[in-house]
């Protein structure tokens, strides 16, 4: 027989730690968790507000301004069809979810990835999180996020940030790296300032790549809607979560397109915002 | 005056420069200094620059030029010596000095352009007033003045990505006039470009430095290049000052054979001037000397015809032997009228264009300052021999008596 090695208590460690932190914490957490609720509420309603047929005009107006004519139909054509299709409302609660959790997502992911760019060290410490983050299967993420923020949209929103963060950093990291050593010289040989360099020629170089990271942050946070949908969080993956309860193959589909569609609208609209022709056409 | 100082100015590249210093200082050399994981970068290195002065570092690559021009605004930082701009040890500037410095005093022009591909081309030739925190009213005027110097009125609008490469570096230039610096570091500046435009580059650059008086460092691989620009030529070789002379000097005494192998395929013609094959006019006629006294001292001197000077040296023109011949059979008293017009040339003129004239003028040719008085001849067989003499360096003195 080999002698049985006791179990490393792991699980068990993890949990005394989170039930440390939600006695300790959860007073911050939940005046968070109430703040974000809040807010979110506030834009849903405000959407809601507005009669569909015009949001679905000037959201089709904005991507045949940003990236042209065809997506400008594409949005309006799916938009309208999603209307019909009776899905408008938890539509517009996804694309909130989605939008706080991109913007959440951007204002941490931003400064990390500068950071990361600019140290070594930080990049040798933040690359592996990063992989932990994106690894770690989302489900995961949704149970401790409970007793910090309760069930429904903020866990929901948490858990999305955690999993779809990643590509922001990284592409931050990656774009600001990317800018040409000989650009990089130049700044320094005119005498620029570190802040100056960050803001005058490494950022804006670094633009396209920052905007094709936050491209895939949202992407990655709308495939978290159907997973969040478990804890609460409603929209189109509460109308699939439903539909997998009650075993209704229709209803789960037309939900399915329509976080199809939703997505679509939105890659090509932030696919083409910061690739501004002058930067693609040049050097 | 001096405007750059540079004293025994070394960099060593690699984890510990200290090391490579003493190994340098117990006389090891660059292969044995590079096996301990550090690298030369120059050694040694000391010269002086003049103000308003084109010096021109070359050397070929791996020879230190590019990291030496780098150390005079420290994006290199020395390992050891130092450099004193306006008397002033720059090594000693902290970094508010020198961001200074590289703002107002010194600018750079690069190899491959390095514009901004997202700033519209007079927002790159601002960069530089832009660091300085100037004004934006004030930075767009200066920045349209510079980018006018450089011949690019109109295309301030335009993008880089959207210039030709002779523009791009056009645009560099003016980033680097914009800020109307003292010095300007030019690293290879012309080398990306095709060989037609490099031309007309540095032709321009020339006509340019005679009205900003810049003084300009500018580095280059390409020794042609370096005569036609440079007032004076630093040529290096692994990282250390092989000669330091004016293109002249390089061409007709070269330091040693790495020099003159350097030097070996110089199209001559280009370099050389009327100076350096002129010499002195043995006898010259003059208008009121008789025809058989100007024969006699053709014949004394081996020559077909004769300069005909005033008595101040001024240049009338010259006299054949067939025409004195002529005169006196005709009982000529003078030969003052018979006086032929005849071409010359100031002592600055390239030995090629002087070719040129030689193939038409069969006689002596004047060589004559802004006076008109005469310096000196030159004569075909002077400059086919300084021609053949210096593009075969490589054949020794002895075998040159052999074929003589």
């Amino acid at each position: 027989m080999i002698p049985s090695i006791p179990k490393f208590p792991l699980a068990h460690g993890i949990d005394v730690a989170l039930d440390w932190l939600t006695q300790h914490f959860s007073w911050l957490t939940q005046a968070l968790s109430h703040a974000i609720s809040a807010v979110i509420d506030a834009i849903v309603s405000g959407l809601l507000f507005v009669p569909p047929w015009l949001l679905i005009l000037i959201v089709a107006a904005v991507g045949w301004r940003v990236a042209g004519r065809r997506v400008g139909i594409l949005t309006l054509a799916g938009l309208l069809f999603l209307w019909n299709l009776r899905l408008w409302q938890p539509t517009v609660e996804t694309f909130t979810l989605v939008l706080i959790s991109t913007l959440i997502a951007v204002a941490i992911g931003l400064p990390l990835g500068i950071a990361a760019a600019l140290s070594k060290r930080t990049s040798r410490i933040v690359m592996p999180v990063l992989d932990f983050m994106q690894t770690m299967p989302a489900f995961v993420y949704l149970i401790p996020a409970i007793p910090f923020f309760g069930l429904g949209a903020v866990s929901a929103s948490v858990a999305t940030v955690i999993f779809s963060t990643p590509p922001t950093i990284r592409l931050t990291a990656l774009g600001i790296r990317q800018v040409p050593a000989d650009l990089i010289e130049a700044a320094d040989a005119f005498g620029s300032t570190r802040k100056q360099k960050l803001f005058k020629v490494q950022l804006p170089m670094a633009v396209p790549t920052i905007m094709a990271g936050v491209n895939q942050t949202i992407m990655l946070a709308l495939s978290m809607v159907v997973i969040a949908a478990m804890i609460g969080a409603g929209g189109l993956g509460g109308e699939v979560w439903q539909a997998i309860q009650r075993l209704e193959p229709g209803k789960g589909f037309e939900s399915g397109i329509a976080i199809v569609i939703l997505a679509m609208i939105l890659d090509r609209i932030t696919q083409r915002v910061g690739r501004s022709s002058k930067v693609a056409s040049a050097h | 005056m001096t405007k750059i100082r540079v004293e025994k100015l070394t960099k060593i590249f690699g984890p510990h420069p200290e090391q490579g210093l003493r190994m340098l200082d117990e006389g090891k050399s660059n292969a044995e200094i590079r096996e301990t994981g550090q690298a030369v970068g120059i050694a040694d290195v000391s010269f002086e620059v003049q103000e308003g002065e084109f010096l021109v570092v070359m050397g070929l690559s791996g020879s230190g030029k590019s990291t030496l021009i780098r150390c005079l605004n420290r994006l290199n930082e020395p390992t050891r010596g130092h450099i004193f701009i306006d008397g002033d040890d720059i090594t000693r500037f902290d970094r508010e000095h020198l961001l200074k410095l590289r703002q107002t005093k010194i600018s750079m022009v690069f190899q491959h352009f390095a514009l901004f591909p997202h700033r519209t081309v007079v927002d790159n030739a601002a960069y530089g007033l832009e660091i300085q925190g100037i004004d934006p009213d004030e930075r767009r005027r200066r920045a349209n003045e510079a980018l006018e110097l450089v011949g690019l009125k109109g295309w301030a609008d335009a993008y880089p990505g959207q210039l030709s490469g002779g523009m791009q570096q056009r645009v560099g230039l003016a980033r680097a006039l914009a800020v109307e610096p003292d010095i300007l570091l030019m690293d290879e500046a012309f080398s990306a470009l095709d060989p037609l435009i490099r031309r007309d580059m540095q032709h321009e650059m020339m006509q340019l430095q005679q009205r900003v008086k810049k003084t300009i460092v500018f580095i280059t691989h390409d020794l042609d290049e370096a005569l036609q620009v440079g007032d004076r030529i630093v040529l290096m070789k692994d990282g250390r000052v092989v000669q330091i002379g004016t293109p002249e000097d390089i061409l007709n005494n070269p330091a040693n054979a790495y020099v003159e192998r350097f030097v070996e395929n110089v199209d001559m013609s280009r370099v050389l001037t009327a100076q350096s094959v002129l010499q002195r006019a043995r006898v010259l006629a003059f208008p009121n000397d008789g025809p058989r006294t100007v024969l006699r001292k053709m014949a004394d001197e081996n020559y077909a015809s004769l300069l005909v000077v005033n008595r101040d040296y001024t240049l009338i023109g010259s006299i054949s032997a067939e025409a004195a011949s002529q005169a006196v059979k005709d009982g000529v008293e003078t030969i003052g009228a018979l006086v032929e017009e005849t071409p010359s040339v100031p002592p600055t003129e390239p030995l090629m264009s002087v070719i040129g004239i030689l193939a038409d003028w069969r006689w002596l040719l004047p060589v004559i300052d802004e006076n008109n008085k005469v310096l000196g001849v030159v004569t075909r067989a002077a400059v086919l021999t300084a021609l053949a003499e210096n593009n075969d360096t490589s054949v020794s003195d002895a075998e040159r008596s052999d074929a003589a």
